[in-house]
This record gives structure tokens, sequence and C-alpha cells, in this order.
């Protein structure tokens, strides 16, 4: 399988440009992805992940967050999408933050001052990293609502963290690739943290089961919500795009609805 | 209508009134309001330094974008924004509005300094305080139009920010004293409706002289969360909305205006609600091979033919057809109705019904139990 093949969700985010001759599309935007217990949508962070660190260019450095698997975990996923993390990591491109069972001081004050240290660590590489010249810094959180269990609930401070992260895509350029779960909210009235992360998204990617419920060809299908695509004369544009996929061994199938042969 | 919201805010308070307060409300399944915040300012900037309006000057306070995004903004609409005549103060409540990133370098574990602090705007560090804050207004905006009496407008990018650190009670005092200082001619704030409680709304809405609305074009039954289900809808129809604007005038009396606004490209456009969007939606048909639709001749066809109970008032006494009536029956009759086959009236051409009941054959017989052949 060409694995640097562009497919519908490299078009739908404008990844399609092989030789990195343009600035990366992601570059100062946030990318929040959202999925539900029958469809993960952690194939997105990886197909991310795969391509931040792309062979074409040593320019790009991805900061990772991780509260829900461990390092072994991704290392096996991405070696299989033929991406090598502990060489990455070796190479100080990849930074691998085990929060797994990390849990805040307790109290109100040791929330807070657990997340301004973690903030305090993240800008600390992202700024060290741009000044080596790395300018292509995404910095990926896997995922957000145990970033909330670990702040034992704080869910404030938690959203004061994002937007200090969001300070960080605009001073340095870098992009913010969150995972969420859609419907751990879905009882409650008003979900403010995940309608604020809606807001605060440039680019919205939904991991939907089908309407019309399951099938063994067919396991989502993926809306793409991309706000504003800058093209090169400056002037911009909005998008919806919404296709299949089907998660296999060593990748994503993706493909529009009916056209699966 | 954006036209008069502008000319509102334009124009500014009246000697011994309250500054004129708007209201930007948007919701998640249409999500826009930045674009009619971000239009506004636009208009207001270039009322400002065409000398048209009564302020001749603006504080923005950014919370959820940073300065320097707003001074690309303002660069892109052909505003000079580095003139040596400055018309335009930002409170900076981006960068670092808990003071997280001082307390970072305090203690020796913060990167560096960020690049925000050369675009020159003033930096607010503690949004929790409501006092420093409208004390930081006013300031910035005297230093605008100086210490007489001229005054300047006041626009707040996110009160949403605001109200997560500080209770709804404060954030009105603060919205009231900036009201009702002498110096503001007017203020405008953004608030997504969905992320607080209805009398938080209800709150910001009373403090307002004026209320923008954006509603999606077709409201969706799931209220706050954006419908994904009816997509090809969705894909044309959620970059378009309603914009519904409430003036409260002094008087007491309330004036309702509706208009349509479409973003494309990161501009929005506004324009009377017309019927033509009906034509439009109906079109929307997915498109297939079949044709779901009627030509002309089909549609007159279907309007001639004669339905089963409806009265036709040709003036001619109408039998209704009750189903029980066999083919023999009723031959006597001038409208042979009985049979099944409705009469027409003589100018009409091809359009029939032709419905032949089953239990036509079976004679009708009221005397007989049907339930008499059971076997209890």
């Amino acid at each position: 399988m060409d694995q640097r093949a562009p497919n519908l969700l490299d078009e739908a985010l404008g990844l399609v440009d092989e030789e990195k001759t343009k600035p990366w599309p992601l570059s100062s935007r946030v990318v929040l992805v959202e999925d539900r217990v029958e469809t993960s949508g952690a194939f997105v962070l990886h197909h991310l992940l795969k391509r931040a660190l792309s062979p074409h260019s040593s320019n790009d450095v991805v900061v990772f967050l991780a509260f829900s698997q461990p390092f072994s975990h991704y290392d096996r996923v991405l070696r299989k999408l033929g991406c090598n993390l502990t060489a990455q990591r070796e190479n100080n491109r990849f930074f691998f933050l085990d929060l797994l069972m990390s849990e805040f001081p307790d109290g109100d004050e040791g929330n807070k001052d657990g997340l301004v240290a973690l903030y305090g660590k993240i800008e600390k590489v992202v700024s060290t990293s741009f000044q080596e010249n790395k300018k292509c810094i995404t910095i990926v959180i896997d995922d957000f609502s145990l970033m909330e269990v670990a702040a034992n609930g704080a869910t404030n401070y938690v959203l004061d963290f994002l937007r200090y992260c969001h300070t960080l895509t605009l001073a340095f350029g870098c992009s913010l690739v969150v995972l969420n779960h859609e419907d751990i909210y879905s009882s409650i009235e008003r979900p403010a943290l995940i309608l604020q992360m809606e807001y605060l998204a440039d680019i919205l990617i939904k991991a939907e089961p089908l309407a019309t419920g399951l099938a063994t060809d067919v396991h989502g299908q993926l809306t793409v919500l991309n706000k504003e695509i800058r093209d090169e004369q400056g002037s911009s544009r909005n998008k919806i795009c919404n296709f299949h996929f089907r998660v296999k061994e060593n990748g994503v199938e993706y493909f529009y609805p009916g056209s699966k042969t | 209508m954006a036209e008069s919201i502008c000319r509102a805010l334009r124009d500014g308070a009246l000697q011994g009134e309250h500054a004129p307060a708007l209201t930007i409300k948007d919701s998640i399944a249409s999500p826009f309001g930045f674009h009619v915040f971000t239009h506004l300012l636009t208009q207001l900037s270039s009322n400002i330094l065409a000398a048209k309006s009564q302020s001749r000057g603006l504080v923005l306070v950014a919370l959820s974008r940073s300065p320097s995004f707003y001074l690309d903004l303002l660069n892109r609409k052909g505003f000079d924004v580095a003139s040596s005549q400055k018309w335009i103060e930002i409170l900076d409540c981006y960068t670092d509005p808990l003071g997280w990133k001082d307390a970072l370098l305090a203690s020796g574990n913060g990167g560096s300094l960020s690049n925000e602090a050369s675009t020159g705007a003033s930096l607010c560090r503690n949004v929790k305080d409501m006092d420093k804050l409208y004390s930081s207004i006013i300031e910035l905006g005297k230093g605008i139009v100086g210490q007489g009496k001229v005054r300047f407008c006041v626009a707040i990018d996110s009160v949403n920010e605001i109200l997560r650190h500080a209770s709804i009670s404060s954030v009105a005092g603060l919205l009231s004293n900036l009201r009702s200082n002498d110096r503001v001619s007017s203020i405008f704030w953004l608030s997504h409706s969905d992320l607080h409680e209805d009398r938080v709304t209800a709150v910001l809405e009373y403090m307002s002289s004026m209320v923008a609305s954006i509603e999606p074009l077709n409201q969706s039954a799931n209220g706050h969360r954006c419908n994904w289900e009816s997509l090809p809808l969705l894909k044309c129809n959620y970059w378009k909305g309603k914009f519904h604007v409430r003036f409260k005038r002094r008087n007491g009396r309330v004036r309702v205006m509706s208009e349509e606004f479409h973003v494309e490209q990161s501009a929005i456009n506004f324009r009377s609600i017309s019927s033509e969007d009906e034509i439009v939606n109906r079109s929307l048909l997915p498109k297939m091979q079949f044709n779901l639709q009627l030509s002309e001749k089909e549609q007159i066809d279907r309007a001639k033919v004669v339905l089963p109970f409806e009265h036709q008032g040709t003036g001619k006494p109408i039998q209704i057809y009750d189903g029980r009536r066999s083919l023999t029956d009723g031959n006597s009759e001038a409208e042979p109705v009985s049979t099944g086959i409705l009469q027409t009236n003589e100018n009409s051409s091809k359009g029939e019904i032709i419905y032949l009941r089953d239990s036509d054959d079976e004679r009708p017989d009221s005397d007989e139990d049907p339930d008499d052949d059971l076997d209890i």
C-alpha cells in the first residue's frame, strides 16, 4: 500500500502536498477530533501523527500528551503505519509526555498548579524547538476527557489550560490536535466543555457510526468541518466533507458512501 | 439589521442617557457570532476614522483572539493601525489572562516571553478582577481621546471568557458601569448563549439596548447540538442563517427586524429575507436516476383527478361511493357512480380513477352474523 498517497482525509485537511513546498496547512490551527464508543477516533490521531512526522522534512516536532495509552501502544500502532516513534523520540522530533498515572495534587490550588506546571513543560519544549528552527510543531492531546479526570474534575482549569495552549498556536505557529469523546457529554444539559472546544476548533473531525447501524465493510463515517482554508492567494473558503471509513490492520481506508467495491 | 446596528453604535449615547449596548448572541448550531463581531468592528472603525461617529476611539478587550489577530484583520481591511494618530487600543486578556506565564517565569520554569508584547497592546494578567478590568478599559480609552468630553467605544470579544472567571453579578456590574460612564459612546460584546444558563443570557439581554441573535436556517430539534443528520442540507446551509435584531427604544417599545446572512470566505454578507429561498430548498432533492419531479402536463392531469370523497360542486347530485354497491346495481341512475367509475365532467380528457373492489362479487347479507360459523 502506498502510504504516501493522499486519501480523502488528507484532502479534507489540505495535507496533499507531498514535497512540503507549502507550509503545513495545520499550522496555527486547532483540530478537534470527536469520537464515540462505537467509533473510536484514535485512528485520526495516528494518521495525523504519521503525517506530522513525515520523513520529507526534519523540521517537524510532535509534543504528545498521553493520558490514555503508554508509549509502547503508539509505537506498535505507528510501526504498522510505517513510522518509527522510537527513532523519532531519539532524534528529538517526538516528545512523549507520559501522563497515564498522573494525578494532580488534591485541592483546588493543587489542580491549578499541576496544570500550570504541565503547560510550562509544553511551552519549554515548544519554544526550545522553535529556537532550533523547527517550525512545524504539533501538540497532540490524547485524550481531553482523561485530562479532566486527572485534574479531579476541575473543568474550568482544564479549559484555561486549553486556552493557554491556544496561545502557543499563535505565538509559535504550532498546531493543536485534541481528541475528546462526544457521547460522554450527551446527558449533560449544557455540555460547556465540549461546546467550548467546538467553538475554539478551526477544524472539527467527527467519527460517528452510520445512521443505518452496524456494517462489516464500513466501520463508520467521518465528517470534517474545515472552518477556513487559506490558499496561496490569501483568500479563504470553508468546507464540509463526509465520507466513510474502514479501519484495517495496517491503515484506514476512506471512501465515499456507496463507492465501496 | 446590520446597518441599523452600525448606525446605532456610530451615533452613540445621548446626553444624560446610558450608552447603547449590543449583545451578539449565537450558538453552536450557527457559530458565526464572531463574524458579526468583526464585521461591526470594521464598520465602527471605518466610521471613527472618517469622523462620522460620536466616538473618536475604540477600546477592544481581546479575550478569545490575540491582539495581533485583530491588527492583522484591520490591516487586511485597509485600516492604518500604525498611524501616528492613535484611534484603537487593545486590552490583551488573551495572552496571559490568569498570570500563568508570569508565575512560570518567576519560578524559572517558563519558556521565553511570548512575542505578544511587541504589538504594543496592554497586557491584563488577571481577568478575575472586574474593578481592575474596568479601570484599565477607561484608562485606555482616555489615553486615545484625552481628558476632555470626547467619547470612545468599547468592544468585548467574549463575555463567556469573563464569565468563566467571575460571577454574573460582577460581570453585570462591569457592563453596567461601562454603559453609565459618560466617556463611553457605545459598547458591544459577543456571547455564546449555549455556554451558560438561560438566566445569564437573560441578564446580558436585559442590559442591552440591542440584541442580535444568530440562528441557523433550519432549526434542529436537538437544540444546542449541531445537527449532522441531514448532511446535504448542512453542506448547503451551514454557512447561512438568520439574523434577528431586537431594538429596545427609550419609550419602551421593542422593534424586531430580521435578515439573512451568508458567510463566504471569512466575510459575512447580509440581505433581506426573500421567498426565493423556498424554491432553492425545494430543489435540494438528492440527484438520482429516477425522476421525482412532475412535468407540467403531469401536474395538470393530477389536478384534474376527481378524488372519491371530495365534493366536486358541479351542481349535479353527487353519490358518494361507499364501496359496497356492485357493478349491476344502480344502472337506472343517471350517474353510475356505484360502478366505481367516477364520471368526471365532459371537458376532462384523461383524469380517471378506475377502482374495482374485490368484495363486489359478494352479496351483502345483513341477516347473517359473520361469526355464526365459529365453533366455540
